[in-house]
């Protein structure tokens, strides 16, 4: 099965072509925000991050932010620096094209003030996007692609509808021999054991159970036990019996497949397959670490309904009922309620899933696209100092 | 596909009800390749789950075909499958 994609020259195959105006640290994000809004066109990718960050955190926001600028639906980057902060547009510079990115740099603190370098910057701008428009779709196959699997504003129904077809979407995937990633972690406790016994080596299980404890240790040290409160009474209610059932309903949205690599928040998987990437359940910044690791698409199911996009990957939104879908016909690209309708069955709905995650691929625009949702956000995991 | 109930996995052996099931209903299901005929023990809520086999104490109990729970007592086909004769199958954090 094939797209029609970008071949980047560093090898990788996006399915847009952005350009991104990117701050490397908040206090040029004005600078980097006003650049972007001259050059229409281009993407802005606010963040609160750059400065401050104790040991291991720096490597992670490194990490996340090279990550973020070098996915193959990235054309070209324009950093924009400050000067005097932790992770200048120099350093960051250098491990994009070290990734064979193409990046241009703007250290507002050696222009002759913000001024100049929102004009300097802007005139660096409109050349990143001139070239962009050198690159051509061609026909590429479906291995080249890594689709993040996500569930957010998740209902009863979402773990019956829209998380296995999305789940038997990202197999038909991973059957063409390309990849699918999942994240969120808390998700996943009370379905370790399915998780392990999945893994498709002893270090892919021994990691499951590294991330996974600590995720359970981590609640522990704020005076809470997750295997208490969950199902909380809410989920009792509307007839979720056990953590495990939860957690099931959650992990299906990736699909049966062996699970052949864990990686940490935002890292690149060194493996086809499907991957597991350990993370938080927070929506936008889950997407974002998803997105960093290289995903070139997102598949995000709902059965409350969420606006959230990406100003990288086209986010492709499922309804897990069709009461939603029919409220909400400008935000979901796919009703997995049809399901209960009769209309489908999960076998065809994850045929046309898959089908859809195609077409998005070669270039029709999502729902959270032509409405305009650029949601960004990056995990923390140390206090800013 | 039925309306009523909605079996995710062949391997299940409980469904998950798509509206309020009444006791005396007689509902058919496809699971796999076979059909299933059960009748509804007592009332199930919206989003609850109905047996489709009888469980014995300690028996597993499968949906999206993996062991959500184990049964700790005799549950009939047709009975309301929730906290009240299930626990969860967790184990140790370590894996043992």
């Amino acid at each position: 099965m094939k797209f029609r994609g970008y071949r980047r020259s560093n090898g990788g195959v996006g399915v847009r072509n952005h350009v991104l105006v990117f701050p490397t640290v908040i206090c040029a994000a004005g600078v980097a925000e006003k650049i972007s809004r001259a050059v229409p066109g281009t993407a802005y990718l606010g963040h609160q991050h750059g400065c401050g960050h104790l040991g291991e955190e720096r490597e992670h926001m490194i990490r996340a932010m090279t990550g973020s600028c070098s996915n193959p639906n990235v054309a070209g980057v324009l950093l924009v620096g400050l000067g005097c902060e932790m992770l200048t547009a120099e350093l960051l510079g250098e491990k994009l094209r070290e990734a064979g990115q193409r990046v241009e740099t703007i250290t507002t603190q050696n222009m002759q003030g913000t001024a100049d370098a929102i004009s300097k910057g802007t005139e660096l701008a409109r050349d990143l996007l001139e070239e962009a428009r050198s690159a051509q779709r061609e026909p590429v196959e479906a291995s080249e692609l890594m689709v993040a699997a996500k569930c957010g504003a998740s209902d009863t129904l979402s773990g019956l509808t829209a998380n296995p077809a999305l789940g038997m979407a990202c197999d038909i995937l991973i059957k063409e021999g390309g990849s699918a990633i999942f994240t969120e972690t808390p998700e996943m406790l009370g379905a370790e054991q399915v998780l392990a016994g999945r893994a498709a080596n002893d270090e892919v299980r021994r990691r499951i159970w590294e991330i996974t404890s600590r995720t359970d240790r981590k609640i522990k040290a704020l005076g809470l036990d997750v295997r208490e409160a969950e199902p909380g009474p809410g989920n009792i209610e509307a007839g979720l019996t056990t953590l495990a059932e939860k957690s099931l309903g959650a992990i299906r949205k990736g699909g049966t497949t062996p699970i052949v690599e864990v990686v940490d928040y935002a890292q690149r998987p060194s493996t086809k397959g499907l991957v597991i990437m350990d993370g938080p359940a927070h929506d936008v910044v889950s997407v974002t670490g998803m997105v960093a690791a290289g995903a070139q698409i997102v598949v995000f199911t709902t059965g409350i309904g969420t606006p959230v996009g990406s100003p990288i990957a086209p986010v492709i939104k499922v309804s897990s009922n069709s009461s939603l879908y029919q409220r909400w016909k400008g935000n979901i690209d796919v009703n997995a309620g049809s399901i209960l309708d009769g209309e489908e069955n999960l076998e065809s709905m994850g045929q046309r899933l898959f089908e859809e995650i195609l077409e998005v691929a070669s270039g029709k625009l999502t729902k959270a696209e032509i409405l305009g949702h650029h949601e960004f956000a990056i995990h923390t995991i140390a206090p800013t100092v | 596909m039925s309306h009523d109930i909605l079996v995710v996995d062949a391997r299940d052996n409980v469904a998950t009800a798509l509206r309020p099931l009444e006791k005396g209903e007689s509902l058919e299901i496809e699971v796999g390749d076979s059909a299933i005929e059960v009748t509804v023990l007592e009332p199930i809520p919206f989003g609850h789950k109905i047996a489709l086999a009888d469980l014995e104490p300690g028996e597993q109990v499968l949906k999206y075909g993996e062991v959500i729970g184990l049964a700790t007592q005799r549950i009939a086909k047709g009975q309301h499958v929730h906290v009240h004769n299930v626990k969860g199958p967790e184990t140790g954090r370590d894996g043992s």
